[in-house]
C-alpha cells in the first residue's frame, strides 16, 4: 500500500472545477514533483494534502489513515511557502523551534533539535538574527529546518525556489535533494519549471486543466509523454504535419518517414502528426551524432529535406531550424570550433532514427 | 570599459548649471520654511521659552512646579483620563471592527462601506458632534426618551451625565473608534495569511497562532495606534466646551479661559500649562513613531 | 474534526464578525437619527422643518458660513502655494531634506491647535513687531495661516504620495529636454498630474477649516465655528439642525475625496 494516497479527488470553487480525477499513490520516501501551467491545481491540491481545502468529494490517506476531514494542525504534514512565511516576530531559531514548542516538545531537546536543524541547512551561524536580516535563500532555507524540525511525515513545497534568482535556484535545488535523501522524508514539490521538475524528481504528476496528464520518470515522461499536451510542455519539441500512409509510416511535405513505435490504428490518408526532440536529429554533413554511427544505423534513418531557416548560436550547442514543409523542425548540434555553422537558406537534408519519432494523440 | 564608467570631473558650465539648480530648488523651499518657521515654530518656542520664565524674563522653574497645583493638575488629569478611556475604548472596539472586516469572512462590498464611513465619523467632531450627542442621549435626547418609554428605563436616573467625563468619553469615541479602524486596518492587512497557515502546519492552534505570532506582530500598531487616538482626543476642546460648558474642567477648557482672561493671574503660567500639553502629546506621539518603525520593520 | 463541525466554526466567527459590525453600524447611526429626529421637533407636537429655516434665516448663519467657506478657500490656495513647490523640491533635488519636511508637517499633530494659537497671540499681538492681529485683514491673514498648519499633514501627504506615483524626476527631465522653462513645467506637467491628489487634500482641508472653532473664536474671528457655538449655547433645535447639516457637508467632501482618489486609480490602470 502507498505511503501517501490520492483517490478520486476532486475540487470546485462554486462553479468552477479546478481538480478532478485525481489520483496519486506516492511511495514512502518518495519525491514527486507536480508540474504544469499556472493555474492548472497545483497548488489546491497541494493545499488539500495539507488540509487548507477540503476536497468536493474524494479522499486522502497517510499510511492508510484517512486524513481527509483532519485540520491541517493534525496532521502530521510540513510545508514550505513560495513567500518563505516566516514569522517577522521570531528569531531564525525561535522560528526553527516554535513547531516543537507547539508540540510540547522538552525544553531540554528543543534547544539540540533546532542546532541540528540549523546546522542540516548550514546557518547555525544565524540563529539569532531576525527574518528580515537575511537574504530570501536564508529565509527559504530556514523554512525548510522549520517544516522538517517537526519530523513531519510528508513535506509539501509550492514553488519554493521561485522568488530566488537563478543562481541560488539551482543550488538550494541541489541541497533541497539531497536533504530529502538523507533524511529520506516523503515530499511532494510543486513547480512550474520543468528543469526543476525534471532534475529533481523520482517522478513527475504532470497537470493539465486540473487533470492528471500523466505519471511518470522523468526519463519517461520526456522521452514517452503519453499526450500532445505533455509532450508540448515538457521540452522543446517540433511537431511536423503530414497524413498517415499505412500504419507505421507518414508522408510529410511529399516525403516518407518510417515511425518505429506504429501509427495505432490510424486510417491510410489521415492526417496524423510526428513530432522530435531537438536532440535526436542530425543535419547530414554537419558532424553531430550521425557521423560516429555505423553503415547499418545509418541506413535505418530517416530523412527529410529542407532549408535552413534559422541558425542560433548558444554556445556549447547550436540549435538550427530547418523549414520542412510548412513546418519547421528544431535540432541541436554540439559545437565544433572547425566546422563553420551552415547558412541561411541552403538546402539541408535531416536524419533521425524511426525509433525516435514521437506520434501525438489528442489536440 | 572603466574608462567610459568613470565619471569624468564635470566641465565648468555642467558645475554651474548644477549650482543654479540647487539654489533654485532652495528658492522652492523657502516659503515653507519661513512659514513653518513663522507660524508653527516660533510660536511654540516662545511658549516653551516663556514657561521657564518668570514675567521678568529670568529663567525660573517656578512655573513648572506651580503647575503642580490642585485645579492644575486636577484639569491634566481629567484629560489625560478622557483622553485614555476614550483611546483604549477606542482602540478595542476599532480593532473589532477592523478584523471583522479584514479577517472576519464577511462579504467583499462591506470593507470599501464601512471605511467611506469611518473617514467621515472620524472627521464629524467638534460642535455639530457635541449637538448630535446632545440630541441623541441628552436629558430628551430620542434614546433617552427611548429608552422611558419602551422599557421604563431612565438613563439619569442611573446618575449618567452626558456632561461628565464618561458622557464626553461616550461622545469622544464616535471619532476615535471611525479613526482606528481607518489606521489599524493596514496593520491587519499586513498579517500574512502563510503565516496562519504556517503555524496552523505546525502543530499550533487558533489561539496560538494568536498569542505566539499575531499578536506579538501587531501590538506595536495597536499601542501605537491607541497613543495616536490618545494625542488626537487630548488636544481637542470644541467638543468639550460646547457639551460641558466649564463644568468639566479638562486641560485645553482651562487654557482657553486662561488666554481669553488670564484666569491664573500669571501668563508664563499659561505658558507652562501649553508646555505641559506639548510635553504629553509629544511624548505620545514620539512613542507611537517609534512602535511604527518597529512594526514596519518587520513588516517590510 | 467532521466536515460540518468545520463549516460551524466558521458561521460562529463569522457571527461574531456580524456582531462587531452590527454594534459599530448602530454607534455610527443612532446618533445621526437622534439629531435628525430632534432637529424636527422644534414645532410643538408635530415633525417640522422649523429649525432649519430658523436657521437659514440667520443671517449670523449666512454671513458666517460664507466667511469660512472663505477662510476654507485662502487656506487652501495658501496651502497648495506653499505645499506643492515644497515637495516637488524635495522629490526632485533635496532628498536629504525630507526628513526634516516631514517631521514638520506632522507637528500640527503633536501640538495643540489651542497651543498653537496661543503662541500666535504672544507672538503677532497688537504690541509686538508684527502686529498681525491688530488690523482686520491681517487677523483674517493670520486665522487663514493658522488653519494651513492644521491642514498641513494632510495637505502634504496627499500631495507627496500623488507626486511619489508619477515619477516627478522622469517627466521634469523629460519637459526640460524639450526645453521648458520651469513655470511651464509646474502649470503644464506637475499641477495636472498631482491635481487629484491637490483636491483630495483639498476637500479634506474644507470639512477640517469649515467648522474650526477654536482657532477662529481665540482670534475672535465671525467664523462658523463661533457662531455655532453660539446657537448651541442659547437656542434648544437649531443646533442639531446645524449639526444634520454639517454631517452631510463632512460626508459631501469625503465623497468627493473618494471620487477623486478613485478617478485617479482608473485613470492610472487604464
Ligand atoms: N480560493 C479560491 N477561490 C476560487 N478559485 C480559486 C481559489 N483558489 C484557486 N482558485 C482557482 O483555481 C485554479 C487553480 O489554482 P491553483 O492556485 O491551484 O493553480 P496553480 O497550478 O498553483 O497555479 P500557479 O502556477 O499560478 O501557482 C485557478 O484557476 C484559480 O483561479
Ligand atoms: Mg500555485
Amino acid at each position: 500500500m502507498a505511503f501517501l494516497e490520492l483517490k478520486e479527488v476532486r475540487k470546485s470553487f462554486a462553479q468552477n472545477v479546478v481538480v478532478q480525477n485525481f489520483d496519486l499513490a506516492v511511495e514512502r520516501g518518495e519525491f514527486v514533483s507536480f508540474l504544469g501551467p499556472s493555474g492548472c491545481g497545483k497548488t489546491t491540491t497541494l493545499r488539500m494534502v495539507a488540509g487548507f481545502e477540503l476536497p468536493s468529494s474524494g479522499s486522502i490517506k497517510i499510511e492508510g489513515k484517512d486524513i481527509t476531514h483532519l485540520r491541517p494542525n493534525q496532521r502530521n504534514v510540513g510545508m514550505v511557502f513560495q513567500s518563505y512565511a516566516l514569522f517577522p516576530n521570531m528569531t531564525v531559531a525561535e522560528n526553527v523551534a516554535f513547531g516543537l514548542k507547539v508540540a510540547k516538545w522538552q525544553a531540554s531537546e528543543v534547544g539540540p533539535r533546532v542546532e541540528e536543524m540549523l546546522n542540516i541547512i548550514k546557518l547555525p551561524h544565524l540563529a539569532t538574527r531576525y527574518p528580515y536580516q537575511l537574504s530570501g535563500g536564508q529565509q527559504q532555507r530556514v523554512a525548510l529546518a522549520r517544516a522538517l524540525a517537526v519530523k513531519p511525515q510528508v513535506l509539501l513545497l509550492d514553488e519554493p525556489l521561485s522568488a530566488l534568482d537563478a543562481k541560488i535556484r539551482i543550488s538550494l535545488r541541489e541541497e533541497i535533494r539531497s536533504l530529502q535523501r538523507k533524511l529520506g522524508i516523503t515530499t511532494i514539490y510543486v513547480t512550474h519549471d520543468q528543469e526543476e521538475a525534471l532534475s529533481m524528481s523520482d517522478r513527475v504528476v504532470v497537470m493539465n486543466e486540473g487533470r492528471v496528464d500523466q505519471v511518470g520518470v522523468p526519463f519517461e515522461i520526456y522521452n514517452q509523454p503519453k499526450t500532445r499536451f505533455v509532450a508540448n510542455f515538457v521540452g522543446t519539441l517540433s511537431v511536423l504535419n503530414g497524413r498517415a500512409v499505412d500504419g507505421s509510416r507518414v508522408e510529410i511535405a511529399g516525403q516518407t518517414v518510417a515511425i518505429g513505435r506504429g501509427l495505432g490504428n490510424a486510417a491510410a490518408g489521415a492526417e496524423c502528426a510526428i513530432a522530435l526532440r531537438p536532440e535526436v536529429a542530425t543535419l547530414e554533413g554537419f558532424g553531430g551524432q550521425g557521423a560516429t554511427m555505423n553503415s547499418a544505423d545509418r541506413a535505418e534513418r530517416n530523412r527529410l529535406t529542407g532549408a535552413i531557416d534559422d541558425v542560433a548560436f548558444l554556445g556549447s550547442v547550436i540549435r538550427i531550424k530547418v523549414r520542412i514543409g510548412n513546418d519547421l523542425l528544431s535540432l541541436d548540434t554540439f559545437n565544433n570550433p572547425g566546422v563553420t555553422p551552415p547558412e541561411r537558406g541552403t538546402p539541408a537534408t535531416v536524419s533521425f532514427s524511426p525509433a525516435d519519432v514521437l506520434v501525438l494523440e489528442g489536440k | 570599459m572603466t574608462q567610459l564608467n568613470n565619471n569624468p570631473a564635470a566641465p565648468p558650465g555642467v558645475a554651474r548649471l548644477q549650482f543654479m539648480q540647487a539654489a533654485w530648488a532652495w528658492v522652492g523651499v523657502a516659503p515653507f520654511l519661513v512659514f513653518a518657521l513663522m507660524f508653527l515654530i516660533l510660536p511654540t518656542l516662545y511658549l516653551i521659552v516663556g514657561g521657564f520664565q518668570d514675567p521678568d524674563g529670568n529663567f525660573t522653574l517656578q512655573n513648572l512646579f506651580d503647575l503642580f497645583q490642585p485645579s492644575i493638575m486636577s484639569a491634566y488629569w481629567i484629560s489625560i483620563k478622557v483622553s485614555g478611556a476614550s483611546a483604549i475604548v477606542g482602540a478595542a472596539i476599532g480593532f473589532g471592527l477592523a478584523y471583522a472586516v479584514v479577517l472576519g469572512g464577511l462579504p467583499g462590498w462591506i470593507r470599501p462601506t464601512l471605511m467611506t464611513f469611518s473617514g467621515v465619523a472620524s472627521n464629524f467632531a467638534g460642535l455639530p458632534l457635541a449637538f448630535a450627542f446632545l440630541a441623541t442621549l441628552g436629558r430628551t435626547g430620542l434614546v433617552t426618551v427611548l429608552l422611558v418609554k419602551f422599557f421604563d428605563f431612565n438613563i439619569y436616573a442611573t446618575g449618567f451625565n452626558l456632561l461628565s467625563f464618561w458622557g464626553l468619553t461616550l461622545t469622544y469615541l464616535y471619532f476615535q473608534i471611525p479613526l482606528m479602524v481607518l489606521i489599524l486596518t493596514p496593520a491587519l492587512d499586513g498579517l500574512k495569511r502563510e503565516w496562519r497557515e504556517a503555524s496552523e502546519i505546525l502543530g499550533a492552534s487558533a489561539f496560538q497562532y494568536w498569542v505566539h505570532v499575531a499578536f506579538p506582530i501587531l501590538w506595536p500598531s495597536i499601542l501605537g495606534c491607541t497613543l495616536l487616538l490618545f494625542a488626537n482626543a487630548f488636544g481637542a476642546i470644541a467638543t468639550a466646551y460646547a457639551l460641558t460648558g466649564s463644568s468639566l474642567n479638562i486641560i485645553t477648557i482651562l487654557l482657553y479661559a486662561q488666554i481669553r482672561g488670564d484666569v491664573l493671574h500669571n501668563p508664563n503660567l499659561g505658558y507652562a500649562l501649553a508646555l505641559g500639553m506639548i510635553f504629553i502629546t509629544g511624548l505620545t506621539n514620539g512613542l507611537y513613531i517609534w512602535l511604527r518603525g518597529r512594526s514596519e520593520r518587520w513588516l517590510r | 474534526m467532521t466536515r460540518r463541525e468545520k463549516v460551524n466554526t466558521m458561521k460562529q466567527s463569522r457571527l461574531g464578525s456580524w456582531i462587531a459590525l452590527v454594534i459599530g453600524t448602530l454607534y455610527f447611526v443612532v446618533p445621526l437619527v437622534g439629531t435628525f429626529e430632534f432637529s424636527l421637533r422644534m414645532r410643538r407636537g408635530e415633525y417640522s422643518l422649523d429649525a432649519y429655516r430658523s436657521v437659514f434665516a440667520d443671517s449670523n448663519f449666512q454671513d458666517s458660513f460664507l466667511y469660512s467657506c472663505g477662510m476654507a478657500l485662502a487656506t487652501i490656495f495658501i496651502g497648495v502655494l506653499i505645499v506643492v513647490p515644497t515637495a516637488y523640491w524635495v522629490q526632485l533635488r533635496l532628498r536629504k531634506l525630507r526628513p526634516v519636511i516631514e517631521f514638520i508637517t506632522l507637528l500640527p499633530l503633536v501640538i495643540p491647535a489651542i497651543v498653537i494659537v496661543f503662541g500666535y497671540l504672544r507672538l503677532y499681538n497688537s504690541s509686538s513687531m508684527i502686529p498681525l492681529t491688530a488690523e482686520v485683514w491681517s487677523t483674517d491673514l493670520l486665522l487663514a495661516l493658522s488653519y494651513v498648519t492644521l491642514a498641513l499633514p494632510y495637505m502634504y501627504r496627499a500631495v507627496d504620495t500623488g507626486l511619489r506615483a508619477i515619477d516627478v524626476r522622469t517627466l521634469t527631465e523629460a519637459a526640460e529636454n524639450l526645453g521648458a522653462g520651469w513655470t511651464t513645467i509646474l502649470f503644464k506637467v506637475i499641477l495636472p498630474n498631482v491635481r487629484s491628489a491637490i483636491l483630495s487634500g483639498a476637500f479634506l482641508t474644507f470639512a477640517i477649516v469649515i467648522g474650526e472653532f477654536t482657532m477662529a473664536s481665540l482670534l475672535n474671528r465671525p467664523a462658523f465655528g463661533p457662531y455655532l457655538q453660539l446657537v448651541g449655547a442659547n437656542r434648544a433645535y437649531e443646533p442639531s439642525a446645524l449639526a444634520v447639516m454639517a454631517f452631510v457637508l463632512t460626508w459631501a467632501c469625503m465623497g468627493l475625496i473618494n471620487v477623486f482618489g478613485r478617478a485617479k486609480q482608473t485613470k492610472h490602470a487604464g
